[in-house]
This record gives C-alpha cells, sequence and structure tokens, in this order.
C-alpha cells in the first residue's frame, strides 16, 4: 500500500475527499498564497489565519457541541496579551528605557507612575513560561468558567450571554488598568524574541510559516477528537444530551474539556498574532471581536474545519478590502453576512458545497483534478464520524418525519457525501 | 433502612413540587429477574417513580436501594454505572448518527473525556453491537441514519441502547407508544427474552399488552399505590375499577 | 473606609443612589423589553438596545420639530407615543422578516439579530451622522426639587421614574389582566394546545415581539433626558440589560425591577468610590458570579417539569 493510499484509507483524514481538502488548503497557504503575494499581504493573511484557530475551535465547541460561546476574544486577547507581555519586557531593558523615570519597565508603565513592575509580570520574563501560560492560562480560564456553567446546567442562549458579559469584563479591565496592561492602546512597539527581530520580512515569512504549521496541528488534532468516540458523543450530547446522561455519561466534562480545548486554541492564535502583528490590543478581546469570530465560522460551515479557515480568510479579506474604501456599505455587509448565514445558509460554504456535490454526483470526482478546488475540501470533516449521513437536501426533507420513509431510498443512494445536519444544533 | 435481598427497594419515597405531593409515601419492592409494570391514570405519579429511581428528579424523603446501594444520593451517570437503565417516553434517540453509533456509543466503555478520546472499536464490540442488533430486530438497519427509522423501530433502538450496557434493571416508559400490532407482540417477545436474567419496570396503558408482560403489576392513584399484585387480582381490585372507570 | 465620614458616605450614597435612579428607569425599560420576548418567547433580542436608539432619535428629532413649532412643553408626550409607535413598527416587521424563520434556533437568533444591529447602527449613523444629538427638553423638566437643602433631586429624574412606573404597571396589566397577555401566557405554556384552541400563535409571537421592542422604543425616549444620543448608544445598555434579565429570573416582572435596580445602583455607587470603569467590572463581576452559583437567577420559581 503506498503512503497514499494509506492516507485516504484513514478514518482520521476523513477518507479520500478529507485527504484532498487538507492537502488543497495545504498547497494554499504553503504555497499558493506565499508565492502569490507580497510579504506585506503574506503578514495581512498570516494576520487572518490567526482567526482561524478561534474558528476551528467553534467547529468543535459550536458545530459539533451547539455550545455558542460569544466570548472566544477572551482567550485569544489572554494568549495574545501573554505573549505581548514577553515581547515588552524583551523590548523595555534599562538601556533602551533609560530615558524613562523608572528605566527597566514597560514605556506605560511608566507614563502611569508605576515605580516597579508588577509581580504577576515577573515570570513573563522567560519564554518557557509564557508558552506554558499561553497554553495553560486561557484553558484554565475557560475550565473554570465551564465548570460552575456546565456542571449546573447552563446552556443554550445563558451560556452564550454570560460568556459575553465575561469578554466584555475583561476588555474593560484591559483599558482601565493602563498601568499594568497599556489600556486602550494595548502593548505596541514589540520587536525581538530572544534577541531575534520579529519585524524584519525573513522573521515575517518564518513566522508566518510557523502559524500555518500550528494551525494544521490545530486542525488534525480537532478531526482526532471528530473521529473519536468523544467526536460521536459530542453530536450525540448536541442532539439528545439527557439520553447521553442517562447511558452513563457525565455530559458536563466532555462540555468543560471541549471549551478548554477550543480556549486552548484560540490562545495560541493569539499568541501567534502577537508575534506577526508586533502588537496586542483590547481590541481582540471584547464583544465585537468575539462575535466576529463566530461568523468567520458561520460562513465557513459551522461543522466544517476547513470551511472555517476559508471561512475565516474570506471574511477577513472583504473586511479589508471594504473597510478601506466603503467602510459604510462594509457594516451593512457585515450585517447582512450574518443574517444571510443564518437565514439561508446555515452550512455555510461547506453545506453549499456539499449541496452542489451532492446534486452533480459527477463534480465530486471531477474535483479531484479540478483546478480551483478550494470549497472540494469542505464538508468531508463529519465523514469520519457520520459513515452515512443525510444529504443537505434530505435534511430538509425530513424536517417531518412522514416524509423520512420517501427519501429513504434516494438518500441511501446519495449519502456518499456526508452534510452536517444542524437540525438539534441548539437543543 | 436495613438491606434486603431485593433488586430494588423503594421506601416511603415522596418527593413534592411546590408542596403539591407527586409521589406520596411509595414503599415497593422488585425481585430479580421480575418484570413489573406500572398502571394508573395520567398525573399518577408513574413517569416521576422512574425520573426519582433514575435521579433525574431529586427526592424530598424516603429511599431507594438498588442492589442495597442508596440511590438518592448519586447523580445520574453514576446510578446508570451502577446498572439502572432507563427509556423515556418519547424515543431519544440520536437522530444524524447511524443506528450502528447510536449501539456503540451506549457500549458501557470509554465513558470518561479521556477514556473516550482513546477508545477503540474492538472485536468485543462488534459483537456486542451485532448480538444486541439481532435481538432488537434491526440487524439490517445498522448503517442507515436512526432518523430514518419508523416509530416503533426508534423505540426498540433505544431499547436496544440500553441493553448495550447490560443493566441490572431496566426502566421502560410507555415502549410500545405508537407501534402497530404486531410490533406491540414483537415488542412483547422482546421483553419477556430480555427479563430473562434482569429485572424490568415497564410503564404501560395497554391493558392487553400488560397482559402479556405482566409478572406483577402495580396500580398508582394520586402518587400513592393503589393495588399491587398479578394482573387478575388488580384487575378484579374494587378501589382499581372506581378509579379507572368510577368518574 | 476611602477616606470618608460616615456622615459624608450617607450623602454620597444618597446622591449616587438618585443618580443611579435615572440609569435605573432606562435599564428596566430595556429590561422589560427584552424579558418580555426572551421570557414569553426564550429569544435573544440582541438588536434591541438599536431599538431603544431609535426611540431615542425620534425624540430628538421630535423636540427640534417642537422647538420650531414652539410646543416644546409638552412635545414629550407625543414623543414617547411616536418613539413606541415606530419601535413597534419596525419590530413587527422584523419578527416577520427575520425572527419568525429562527424560533427553533435559539443561537441563530443571537447572531441574526446581531447582524440587524450592525444595519440598524450603521443607518443611524448614515442617516443622523456619527455625532451625538441631544433632545431640547422643555423647561419645566429643568428644574429640580429640593426636600433638604443637602438633597438635590433633577426633575428629569422624577418624570422618567414616573414614567418607567406607568410602563411597568401597563406591561402587568397587558401581560396579566387582558385578553391578549392571556392569549401570550397560554401560547408560552403549551404552543400546540393554544394553537389547538383557536389562538393565533404566529400573530402573538409577532405582536409581543414587537411590543417588546416598543418599550425599549420609550426607553429610549427616557434616555434622551440624561445623555445624548448616538448610533451605537443603544449598544451602552445592552449588556447590562441581557444580565437584568438573567438575573432578575426571565417572566417575572418583580424580579426584573428588582435586578435592574440592584444593578443600576450597585454600579452607580461603586463608580463613585473606584474609577467608572472598575465600578461596572466589579458590578459585572459580581452578577456573573452569582448567576453562576444560582443560573436559574433570583426570582425563579420551581416547576414540575
Amino acid at each position: 500500500m503506498t503512503l497514499w493510499e494509506k492516507m485516504c484509507a484513514s478514518d482520521l483524514l476523513g477518507g479520500k475527499q478529507g485527504v484532498i481538502g487538507l492537502a488543497v488548503l495545504a498547497a494554499v497557504i504553503f504555497l499558493v498564497l506565499p508565492l502569490g503575494v507580497d510579504i506585506f499581504r503574506l503578514n495581512l493573511i498570516g494576520k487572518y489565519l490567526t482567526y482561524a484557530f478561534v474558528a476551528v475551535g467553534l467547529v468543535l465547541l459550536w458545530g459539533h457541541g451547539g455550545i455558542l460561546s460569544l466570548g472566544q476574544g477572551i482567550f485569544f486577547g489572554l494568549g495574545g496579551y501573554a505573549m505581548a507581555m514577553f515581547l515588552k519586557l524583551e523590548a523595555s531593558d534599562p538601556i533602551t528605557t533609560k530615558i524613562q523615570s523608572t528605566p527597566g519597565i514597560p514605556d506605560f508603565m511608566d507614563w502611569n507612575q508605576l515605580t516597579a513592575l508588577p509581580w504577576f509580570w515577573e515570570p513573563f520574563k522567560s519564554l518557557p513560561f509564557t508558552i506554558f501560560a499561553v497554553l495553560t492560562i486561557p484553558a484554565l480560564f475557560a475550565y473554570i468558567i465551564g465548570y460552575a456553567m456546565f456542571k449546573r446546567r447552563v446552556g443554550g442562549v445563558y451560556f452564550s450571554i454570560i460568556t459575553q458579559a465575561v469578554a466584555l469584563i475583561l476588555s474593560i479591565l484591559i483599558v482601565g488598568q493602563q498601568g499594568y496592561t497599556g489600556g486602550v492602546n494595548g502593548m505596541t512597539d514589540l520587536r525581538t524574541m530572544l534577541g531575534w527581530d520579529i519585524r524584519t520580512d525573513s522573521a515575517k515569512y518564518i513566522l508566518y510559516y510557523a502559524n500555518g504549521l500550528l494551525l494544521f496541528g490545530a486542525i488534525f488534532l480537532s478531526k482526532y477528537v471528530m473521529s473519536s468516540k468523544f467526536g460521536m458523543l459530542l453530536l450525540a450530547m448536541r442532539d439528545k444530551e439527557e439520553r447521553v446522561r442517562f447511558s452513563g455519561y457525565d455530559v458536563s466534562n466532555f462540555k468543560i474539556f471541549i471549551f478548554c480545548l477550543a480556549a486552548m486554541m484560540s490562545a495560541v492564535g493569539g499568541a501567534m498574532f502577537t508575534l506577526q502583528v508586533g502588537f496586542m490590543s483590547p481590541s481582540f478581546v471584547g464583544i465585537v471581536p468575539s462575535i466576529e469570530m463566530v461568523i468567520f465560522c458561520a460562513v465557513g460551515g459551522r461543522a466544517s474545519l476547513i470551511g472555517a479557515v476559508y471561512g475565516t480568510l474570506l471574511v477577513n479579506y472583504g473586511k479589508t478590502v471594504f473597510s478601506e474604501t466603503y467602510p459604510e456599505l462594509w457594516l451593512f455587509l457585515m450585517g447582512g453576512l450574518f443574517i444571510a448565514v443564518v437565514m439561508f445558509f446555515p452550512n455555510g460554504i461547506a453545506g453549499i458545497w456539499d449541496k452542489y456535490a451532492t446534486k452533480y454526483g459527477w463534480f465530486k470526482d471531477k474535483a479531484v483534478t479540478a483546478k480551483k478546488p478550494e470549497v472540494s475540501t469542505t464538508g468531508v470533516e463529519t465523514h469520519a464520524v457520520l459513515t452515512e449521513t443525510l444529504s443537505a437536501e434530505a435534511a430538509a426533507a425530513t424536517e417531518s418525519t412522514d416524509v423520512a420513509a420517501s427519501v429513504k431510498k434516494t438518500t441511501r443512494k446519495k449519502a456518499a457525501i456526508s452534510s452536517p445536519n444542524i437540525r438539534g444544533a441548539e437543543a | 433502612m436495613s438491606n434486603t435481598d431485593f433488586v430494588l427497594a423503594v421506601e416511603d419515597l415522596t418527593v413534592s413540587f411546590d408542596g403539591f405531593k407527586a409521589v406520596d409515601n411509595l414503599t415497593m419492592y422488585i425481585d430479580k429477574n421480575e418484570l413489573r409494570v406500572l398502571v394508573g391514570p395520567n398525573g399518577a405519579g408513574k413517569t416521576t417513580v422512574l425520573d426519582l429511581i433514575c435521579g433525574k428528579t431529586k427526592s424530598t424523603g424516603g429511599s431507594i436501594k438498588f442492589n442495597n446501594t442508596e440511590l438518592t444520593k448519586l447523580s445520574e451517570h453514576e446510578i446508570v454505572r451502577s446498572g439502572v437503565g432507563r427509556k423515556f417516553q418519547n424515543p431519544s434517540i440520536y437522530e444524524n448518527l447511524t443506528v450502528y453509533q447510536n449501539l456503540e456509543v451506549s457500549y458501557p466503555k470509554g465513558r470518561g473525556v479521556f477514556g473516550s478520546l482513546t477508545f477503540k472499536r474492538t472485536q468485543e464490540v462488534e459483537d456486542q453491537v451485532r448480538r444486541v442488533a439481532a435481538d432488537i430486530m434491526l440487524t439490517e438497519f445498522l448503517d442507515m441514519e436512526s432518523a430514518l427509522l419508523s416509530h416503533g423501530q426508534k423505540q426498540w433502538l433505544e431499547i436496544g441502547m440500553l441493553l448495550m450496557q447490560e443493566p441490572e434493571l431496566l426502566m421502560l416508559d410507555e415502549p410500545v407508544a405508537g407501534m402497530s400490532a404486531k410490533e406491540r407482540d414483537q415488542t412483547a417477545d422482546l421483553l419477556n427474552r430480555i427479563c430473562q436474567n434482569r429485572s424490568v419496570i415497564v410503564i404501560e396503558h395497554d391493558m392487553e399488552f400488560v397482559k402479556k408482560i405482566a409478572h406483577k403489576v402495580t396500580v398508582l392513584h394520586q402518587g400513592k399505590i393503589l393495588a399491587e399484585g398479578p394482573m387478575e387480582k388488580v384487575q378484579a381490585d374494587e378501589k382499581v375499577i372506581e378509579v379507572y372507570l368510577g368518574h | 473606609m476611602f477616606g470618608y465620614s460616615m456622615a459624608e458616605i450617607g450623602n454620597i450614597v444618597v446622591m449616587q443612589g438618585f443618580s443611579g435612579l435615572s440609569m435605573f428607569t432606562v435599564l428596566l425599560l430595556m429590561a422589560l423589553g427584552l424579558a418580555i420576548i426572551f421570557g414569553q418567547m426564550g429569544v435573544i433580542n440582541m438588536a434591541h438596545g438599536e431599538f431603544m436608539t431609535i426611540g431615542a432619535y425620534t425624540t430628538v428629532m421630535i423636540s427640534k420639530v417642537a422647538a420650531s413649532y414652539g410646543f416644546t412643553d409638552y412635545y414629550f408626550i407625543f414623543a414617547i407615543i411616536i418613539a413606541f409607535g415606530l419601535a413597534f413598527a419596525v419590530g413587527y416587521l422584523v419578527e416577520f422578516a427575520i425572527i419568525r424563520h429562527l424560533y427553533k434556533r435559539p443561537l441563530d437568533t443571537l447572531l441574526a439579530t446581531w447582524g440587524l444591529s450592525l444595519v440598524m447602527q450603521q443607518i443611524f449613523r448614515s442617516t443622523f451622522g456619527a455625532k451625538e444629538v441631544s433632545a431640547e427638553l422643555p423647561e419645566w423638566m429643568l428644574g429640580s426639587v429640593n426636600p433638604t437643602p443637602d438633597i438635590d433631586i433633577p426633575i428629569n429624574g422624577l418624570f422618567v421614574m414616573g414614567l418607567a412606573a406607568l410602563v411597568t404597571f401597563g406591561v402587568y396589566m397587558f401581560m396579566y389582566k387582558s385578553r391578549w397577555g392571556l392569549r401570550v401566557r397560554a401560547t408560552v405554556q403549551n404552543r400546540t394546545m393554544a394553537g389547538a384552541v383557536g389562538i393565533n400563535t404566529a400573530k402573538v409571537d409577532r405582536v409581543t415581539f414587537a411590543l417588546g421592542c416598543g418599550i425599549a422604543g420609550i426607553a429610549g425616549a427616557a434616555f434622551t433626558t440624561i445623555a445624548s444620543t448616538g448610533p451605537t448608544t443603544g449598544t451602552l445598555y445592552i449588556v447590562d440589560s441581557f444580565m437584568v434579565v438573567v438575573f432578575g429570573g426571565a417572566a417575572s416582572i418583580v424580579g426584573t425591577i428588582a435586578s435592574a435596580f440592584g444593578i443600576a445602583q450597585a454600579q452607580s455607587v461603586l463608580q463613585f468610590f473606584m474609577t467608572s470603569s472598575m465600578g461596572k467590572v466589579s458590578t459585572l463581576l459580581a452578577i456573573v458570579t452569582i448567576l453562576m452559583m444560582k443560573p436559574e437567577g433570583l426570582f425563579a420559581s420551581k416547576l414540575r417539569k
């Protein structure tokens, strides 16, 4: 068996379609984009791809778990700030800051009449600690929120509203505590990491690739989770939580875990954001960025990992293009996007692709060799989990169980392509 | 409360909702391998009794002992893990998973977060799924999305999901609701088969069906036991006739 | 404590308490509308703040007209009615166009109404400009009452409080004493059965949603008496009013009043002792912590399910 055949046979990667999807995404991120655009634009795309970490986490949490967090900016921000604290300390050595009244502390502390480094800043002098903090502090925070809410069976809209309130609290806190956080401007003027200048073009290329690799790491991890029994339970919980509970599972633990995992991914994205963009500010923490990250995921297809990446790229590209030229139009578009995706394309790009591919069964095979098959990648993630699921059309038809029997035949024929079934996603 | 030889010993069980006693000082014992049917008019507290046993509702007083373990202190999943299975009134299955997956998810291994992440589909699991699927007459539907099953088949699937866990006590809330006459007969056979090595509590309204399966019948009325015993005896009971036909 | 004497603290609490009352009234009116929608239909309207803004802009516009035609003294009455009517009408349309398609997907409703709020904010910005505008308050609303020489109660605050009391009473009468309220409650408790006995549940939903939006419009009118209005005014109170609804236990008017009062007062008093942002953070943090310990809110009743 060749490696290719082995990969295609793997449940983890989601069969042949899944492998192709990943390969195309890898080609786009690692070859097409770096060759096709200049470093300024590539850096911008690298920035978008850091949001994709959040979107991938939301696919697990929201798309598969049915838990909508409107506070993912919390974790993106915590990760980003942890990294920014390390870089800021390195940029604030006593020589560079000798004109300050207290040299050796970050400039904004000096401006706010702080005369010593606050105790919680001390450990961020160490890079290993910082990396450890990026991976654990947001996850720990998510654990506390998740434990408090899921153990008491708070879910649905309540969970969304409360995570939103926490995002608001954190962003007000960061803005309010200027002396410790840099306030509304955030932490700017970050320069080097262990002496390595992160502002150079070569550093930007390296960081872009590192970011891409980490993103693939997050996607593989998510694929592993989704293809395991855990992934199946996640879908089962979304559909019938009580049934899972009365099958002997402690449902809250599963929810807490997936929330923490999504938080950890967001935090890695945040840390990579700081490294690539060179600053971190509260405008990536609060209500608005948190809910925008949800729409990245929704546009790509809430149940599709690869779709989430394309969705993130697409929405941010649109935002950059429009908000530069027609800022007024952009808000209408963004608002319209929220409404349209939810009302007309609840499965996002991935859903549209599935429907299209299902309708013209031949297209699926052609997509293998097609030149521009970006979207061919979407929607196949769930393949491993849902070996045989309804096609998009049949899903709509079975809203009424009476029709179920009549579509049985056609569905089984079409069932090669799986579509994430969003019914019950909100249950 | 003293220990007993019964599989399930419910003693002085009470639950009240804002002063209304849905179950009132109920005492009931279930033997090993017994199939007990709970009957009674709507609002008699039948479903509440099952809710109390499986931990969905917390009691306000009394004790429930399962193999001499107190259940009222345990959480839902702990009760299930101790060997109690519960089927809900409306078929409660995972509609977007296949029949196979529905059964597999119910297999009692890999129940923790990390256990489920490393769970492997072994031959043992495969065999168990096939055996249960044969029991519930769904072998040929294993790969079908379970949303496409008929109403009766969904009821069987949920029973199958419980059988995957090999519970010692199985509680079924109206298992034949919405079934055709033929399906009812098949379900009666199924129940008679599965109570060979476990105890079963069934809530049912259909008296013909009850006659086919019940070892003993308990009649509930306003949260209290009105009568208990073999079907014929209960049917002849004055008070029971009064409650069912009196008004 | 904080370098103040007990007598001073007493005075501060009283004065901040009164200034908190204005916030309380706006918050209460916002939350009432939100609670009607959420409690009765399980839908959270993220664009609720923008319905308040509709009411605020309406009031500002009418005050301008009134100023040029010389009926400034009593325009406010018309403003309230028109603010309510306009917000009601927009709410009615929104329910018809968007919300009714999403009743089975409450989380998606959050996203759709968020999108709606973005669109509405941009409409306000395009129509009225990004700058904040203020209403011309009638002469009689500007003074203040002094029950004792140390205490100063602004009349506009009293007026707004009277308005809030009236609206709250009206909502109570509507929900619990009218045929319509009966239909609404019946629909909530058993939609299928309500439909079966001849209640047009779709219409009940639409009117309930529109009513909630209309009350937000009144909140907007009240808002103009204490602050100026901009395109993003609605975002000021939105999280606070979510918290009021969740904290008070949805579908309980007493709970909504009590929690609006508590939250507004806590913020107002804390903001004096700490910085404004820390006052808000402490209040929100306290609410979130309490909600984590008692997720059903403070006034939820036990139900047999």
